[in-house]
């Protein structure tokens, strides 16, 4: 028998993951600033730098005000199990509801134009854009996550040989750090997709984002390589606000998926130091 | 508290002068805020010779689009990316501009354009808009309403930390990269 859930009820948590993603920086992230902030030189600018995120974070939650202006556009991943019935409205329809409300409510910045040529701002931070899965079970889990395009813009995608090296991989990675600069909010951090096809490894690149940044893939041969990644991303010494120091990536998350004999397809998604998300299971 | 350089807007030619690249500074004064949007309509005012909504000479643009406000002075209000606004920057400093706040690095061409009007960019924390919203007094609509959060609003700073990127000479903190 199938478990019923109201549309309207996916419409009210998305609401409040729009909420709490943009007001409350991740825990893992903020730990993570505040650790760089131990290893930056005493008295200097990086060292400040990093404090004045920290104290922001502080604020935006005190004062439930995003932590960025760029509250971004919005990725939901919805998880909808096979024994869910959706009943009085349409999934899609209560996503997009959830942040057009949320948005206009709390007073978060409306980013998205309809058309990338006539740039119509909708006025309502919508469409989401949202990725659809259908699970085992009778729950829905939603993940959200609004993403700002000072370092989406700095994303990278590229088709590898099979035969690549390991390096190569590593090397693609870093020189995705190296071109993004100071440009897009350094420390960052790398959500990288590996495998799959053109689409699916970007796919893959975002989602890894939403782990936390102090959890390692299960498998020991990427695990390996998010570590080389990111020791070579932090030699580079660009460092918060690209003023130098050692804290130019916070974390690396890297999600494979089965690939092509012809291929090995890699993309970046970059994310700057307000790396936001929330989930919720209904 | 550390002894750090407070500067008020308008910039005189002299204060420009004495500005080096790397120099944290804390602003106080009046700065207009424009991004994307306002610098293409702008640039279009200057190239058909057009009438200026608001008179920019001798005043500092920072790259911003603000959350809204609601029921406080000013929404969250970080910088935007720099590099986006290169294109019209020479359109922008034909008009007097004499000082850009914002993120990330300039094209080199735009550092000699600076160079040639004597104008100094400066860099905002990025990324910590909550926390620069503290720093601002007033905000009000100054032109182009209609781009929401792309309009140009005037607001009025305290103490705004900044840090000079690239100064009247030319230098650049990020030459090195």
């Amino acid at each position: 028998m199938a478990r019923e859930i109201e549309a309207d009820q996916i419409e009210i948590v998305v609401g409040e993951l729009c909420l709490k993603a943009n007001t409350i920086l991740r825990e893992d992230v903020l730990k993570s600033l505040e650790k760089c902030s131990q290893k930056e030189k005493n008295g200097s600018i990086s060292e400040k730098m990093l404090n004045i995120l920290i104290e922001n974070a502080d604020i935006a939650k005190k004062k439930s005000m995003p932590l960025c202006q760029d509250t971004g556009m919005v990725a939901v991943f919805i998880e909808i199990g096979e024994d869910v019935k959706i009943i009085d409205g349409h999934v899609i329809d209560s996503i997009n509801l959830g942040v057009k409300n949320a948005y206009e409510k709390h007073f978060f910045r409306k980013s998205i134009v309809e058309d990338p040529i006539l740039r119509n701002n909708t006025g309502t931070n919508t469409p989401a854009v949202v990725h659809t899965d259908i699970v085992g079970g009778d729950k829905i889990k939603i993940h959200l996550m609004p993403k700002g395009f000072g370092s989406e813009n700095k994303s990278r995608i590229a088709m590898l040989d099979p035969t690549c090296k390991k390096d190569e991989i590593i090397d693609f990675c870093v020189e995705t750090v190296k071109k993004a600069g100071p440009d897009a909010c350094p420390p960052y951090v790398l959500g990288i997709g590996l495998g799959g096809t053109m689409e699916h490894c970007a796919y893959l690149a975002k989602k890894a984002l939403l782990r936390p940044i102090n959890e390692d893939n299960p498998k020991i041969h990427i695990v390996e390589m998010e570590k080389a990644i990111k020791e070579k991303a932090n030699k580079i010494e660009l460092g918060v606000m690209g003023l130098g120091g050692v804290s130019t990536v916070l974390g690396v998350n890297m999600e494979e998926g089965p690939t092509h004999i012809a291929g090995c397809p890699i993309a970046v998604n970059v994310s700057c130091h307000a790396l936001r998300s929330a989930s919720a299971e209904i | 508290m550390e002894n750090i350089r407070h500067i008020v807007t308008p910039l005189d030619e002299k204060n420009l002068k004495t500005l080096k690249a790397g120099e944290e500074v804390l602003l106080s004064g009046i700065i207009y805020t424009a991004r994307d949007q306002a610098h293409l309509r702008i640039s279009e005012i200057v190239k058909n010779k057009m009438r200026m909504p608001v008179e920019l000479e001798g005043q500092m643009i920072y790259y911003c689009g603000p959350t809204p406000a609601g029921d406080k002075i000013i929404g969250s209000c970080g910088p935007t990316t720099s590099s986006r606004m290169d294109r019209f920057t020479p359109d922008i400093l034909s008009l007097g501009v004499k000082g850009m706040i914002g993120k990330g690095r300039r094209s080199s061409g735009i550092i000699e354009e600076m160079r040639k009007n004597k104008a100094v960019y400066f860099l905002a924390p990025a990324g910590a808009g909550a926390y620069l919203a503290d720093c601002v007094e007033s905000c009000k609509i100054a032109a182009f309403e209609d781009l929401g959060p792309e309009a140009i609003y005037k607001i009025t700073v305290k103490d705004f930390p900044l840090v000079v990127g690239i100064d009247v000479l030319g230098k650049d903190i990020y030459k090195k990269l």
